[in-house]
C-alpha cells in the first residue's frame, strides 16, 4: 500500500482533533494512569501507515522504538501534511500529540511553533525519560527539517 | 527451640537485607512519587557509603599524582592506589599484581587484549565468541579481524539461552586462535560453564578471554582455577565507581603484548632514538590513572568481603525464584532465557506491548528497569525481538520489590486492555 494524497489530507490529527482538544483533555487527567491511558488512546488515532514507506529514508533515528515519518506538501493550500508510525504504543501517542500541534500547517507557521513550550504545558518532559525525550526531539527535528526545506523551496 | 529455628535465625542474621539497604543511600528515595525500586543493576549497580566515603577521604586527605611525587601525599596516594590493585588481585585470586591492569572498564579491557593479540593473528585465523556476547566482546574482535584477515565466529545458543556445546565442539578447529566468551549473559542471566570450555581451548593452545562484567556482581571468580588467559570486568557493575575496570592477564602474555596507548607512566625511558616500555602493569597504563576510582573499587570489594557472600547468593536466588513464580500472574508475559544456571536477571516480553512501553510505565511507578537491545543485537535477532524488558536484581533488592515489579506489570496490562 502506498500513501495517497487523501491519506495525508484525511489525517484527523491537527485537523479534526485540535491542540485545544488535547490541552482541554489533559487538564482533567489527574494521575499518570489517566494521562497515559489518554496518550495511548491518542496513539490509536494515527492513520494506517503504508507498509512500503517503512524504509531507511523515512526512519527517524534517535528513538528507542522504531519510528517512521513521511510527508506530503500540498501545493494548493501550501500546507505540510505528515504521517507517523511506531511499533511502541506510547510513542504512537506522543507522535499523535506532535501531529496535533504540527500537522496541516504551512511550513512557516510550523517553524514558528514552539513545541517545547507545548510539551512543558502538557507536563510531558517531566514524565518522560531523557532517552524518550530525545526520541520526541528527533521526530520534531525531522519535521522541522522538512518544513525548512519546503519553506526555502528545496 | 528446635535446631531448625536456630539455623534460620542464624542465616537471617548473616544477611539482613534491610541493614544492607541502609548502606546504599540512593535506594531510600522517591521517584515519581513512589519509593524507588531499582532493578537496573545489570546496567549499573548502586554504591555503598563505604565507596563514597573512601573516594571522599581520598580527595580530602591524600590526593596527589601516583608513582611520581617526592613527597608524602604522593606516597599516600600511591599506597592507596596500589593497595586497591592488591585488593583486586585477591578478589580474582590472581598470582601477582603485575597481572592486574587498570582500564576504563570492560570495554577498554577487551580492546587492550584484542589490540595486543592482533600481531599473532593471520588471515583465516578464527576468533570464537558466542551468540550471546555483549557488543563489547564482539566489535573489538571484528575490528582486529578486519585488520588481520581473521574471522569472528559465533558459538550458537540454544532456545533456552544456554551455550550450544555441540556448536562449540564443532567450531573448534586448527584455525581457532582465541576464545572470547562471557561468563554471564547480560540479557539472559545465563552462567556459562566457562571452565570446561577453557580447558578444551587450552589443550589446543587457544588463548582465552572471559568477560566477567555480569558475573562479578553475583559471585567471585577464581582466575587461576578457571585457567583463563584474560578476565575482564567493570567497577561500576560491582558497586564501585564508573570510569574504571580491570584487565587480568597472565603475566607472560601481557609481557609479549604491545602497549595499547603511548604516553606518560607506561614508559621506562624515552628518547627520539628509542623508547622502552615500563614493566607490568604500568606498561598498559598510559597517563595519570583514575586514582580515586581505583580506591573506590577497592572499597567496594572490601565492602563485599564484609558481607556473607554465601548468604547473599542465597538471597539473590530467592529473588529470581519469586520472580519466576509470579510470571504466570501477568498474562502474555514470556521469559527470554530459561537456563538452568542463572544469576538474578530476567529478560521478558509481554504480548502486545513494546519493551519501551513497559519501561516508561514502570518508571511512572518508581520502578527502574532496562529496555532495548542491551548491546546484544545478535541475540535479539536470534530471539526475533527488537528488544526486551530486563529486570536485573542485586543483593540489596527485596522480595517486596519483586512483588512490586509484578503488581506494576499487572497495572500496565490493565492500562492497555
Amino acid at each position: 500500500m502506498t500513501a495517497s494524497k487523501e491519506d495525508f489530507l484525511n489525517n484527523p490529527l491537527g485537523t479534526k482533533t485540535t491542540l485545544e482538544d488535547v490541552l482541554d483533555a489533559f487538564e482533567f487527567l489527574d494521575d499518570w494512569e489517566e494521562r497515559y491511558a489518554y496518550i495511548i488512546d491518542l496513539g490509536k488515532q494515527l492513520p494506517a501507515f503504508p507498509d512500503d514507506a517503512r524504509t531507511e529514508e523515512n526512519y527517524v533515528h534517535g528513538c528507542q522504538s522504531q519510528v517512521w515519518l513521511i510527508h506530503h506538501y500540498d501545493e494548493a493550500s501550501g500546507k505540510l501534511y505528515l504521517l507517523i508510525d511506531s511499533d511502541a504504543m506510547i510513542v504512537r501517542g506522543l507522535a499523535a500529540i506532535i501531529l496535533v500541534a504540527l500537522n496541516g500547517k504551512s511550513p512557516r507557521e510550523l517553524l514558528t511553533t514552539d513545541i517545547d513550550e507545548l510539551f512543558e504545558q502538557l507536563d510531558l518532559f517531566r514524565h518522560i525519560s531523557p532517552t524518550r525525550g530525545n526520541g520526541l526531539r528527533a521526530m520534531v527535528g525531522k519535521i522541522r527539517d522538512l518544513a525548512a526545506a519546503e519553506a526555502s523551496g528545496v | 527451640m528446635t535446631d531448625l529455628s536456630v539455623a534460620n535465625s542464624a542465616s537471617a542474621a548473616a544477611f539482613d537485607v534491610e541493614a544492607v539497604r541502609r548502606d546504599f543511600p540512593i535506594l531510600s528515595q522517591q521517584v515519581n512519587g513512589k519509593p524507588l525500586v531499582y532493578l537496573d543493576n545489570g546496567a549499573s549497580a548502586q554504591k555503598p557509603v563505604a565507596v563514597l566515603d573512601a573516594m571522599d577521604r581520598y580527595y580530602r586527605e591524600m590526593h596527589s599524582n601516583v608513582h611520581r611525587g617526592a613527597h608524602t601525599l604522593g606516597d599516600r596516594a600511591t599506597a592507596a592506589f596500589e593497595g586497591a590493585r592488591e585488593t583486586v588481585r585477591q578478589f580474582l585470586n590472581a598470582g601477582s599484581t603485575r597481572e592486574i591492569i587498570w582500564t576504563r572498564g570492560t570495554t577498554e579491557a577487551i580492546n587492550v587484549v584484542a589490540n595486543g593479540l592482533a600481531p599473532r593473528l593471520n588471515a583465516g585465523d578464527e576468533i570464537l565468541v558466542s551468540h550471546m556476547e555483549h557488543h563489547a566482546n564482539i566489535v573489538p574482535w571484528q575490528m582486529v579481524a578486519e585488520r588481520t584477515g581473521a574471522k569472528v565466529v559465533p558459538i550458537q545458543v540454544t532456545p533456552e539461552g544456554e551455550l550450544d556445546l555441540d556448536s562449540f565442539n564443532s567450531l573448534l578447529n586448527d584455525r581457532t586462535r582465541i576464545l572470547a566468551i562471557t561468563h554471564v549473559s547480560n540479557v539472559l542471566g545465563t552462567i556459562n560453564p566457562v571452565a570446561p570450555l577453557i580447558a578444551q581451548a587450552k589443550k589446543r593452545g587457544i588463548l582465552t578471554l572471559v568477560d566477567g562484567a555480569q558475573a562479578v556482581p553475583h559471585f567471585q571468580p577464581d582466575v587461576q582455577a578457571l585457567g583463563c588467559d584474560f578476565y575482564v570486568f567493570s567497577s561500576h557493575k560491582l558497586f564501585g565507581p564508573t570510569g574504571i575496570g580491570v584487565l587480568y592477564g597472565k603475566a607472560q602474555l601481557l609481557e609479549e603484548m604491545p602497549p595499547y596507548q603511548g604516553g606518560g607512566e607506561m614508559i621506562e625511558r624515552v628518547s627520539f632514538e628509542r623508547t622502552t616500555w615500563n614493566v607490568l602493569p604500568y606498561k598498559f597504563e598510559a597517563g595519570t590513572p583514575a586514582i580515586a576510582e581505583a580506591v573506590g573499587l577497592g572499597a567496594a570489594i572490601d565492602y563485599l568481603n564484609s558481607l556473607d557472600r554465601g548468604a547473599m547468593e542465597s538471597a539473590e536466588k530467592a529473588l529470581l525464584e519469586r520472580a519466576n513464580q509470579l510470571v504466570e500472574t501477568v498474562p502474555g508475559m514470556e521469559i527470554i532465557g530459561t537456563a538452568a544456571n542463572q544469576v538474578p536477571v530476567m529478560s521478558f516480553k509481554i504480548a502486545g506491548l513494546h519493551p519501551s512501553d513497559i519501561g516508561t510505565l514502570l518508571d511512572q511507578q518508581g520502578i527502574a528497569i532496562r529496555t532495548g537491545h542491551h548491546c546484544a543485537m545478535p541475540l535479539m535477532d536470534f530471539y526475533g525481538v527488537p528488544g526486551t524488558a530486563r529486570a536485573s536484581f542485586a543483593f540489596y533488592n527485596t522480595l517486596d520489590e519483586v512483588d512490586k515489579l509484578f503488581t506494576g506489570l499487572q497495572k500496565i496490562q490493565r492500562l492497555f486492555a
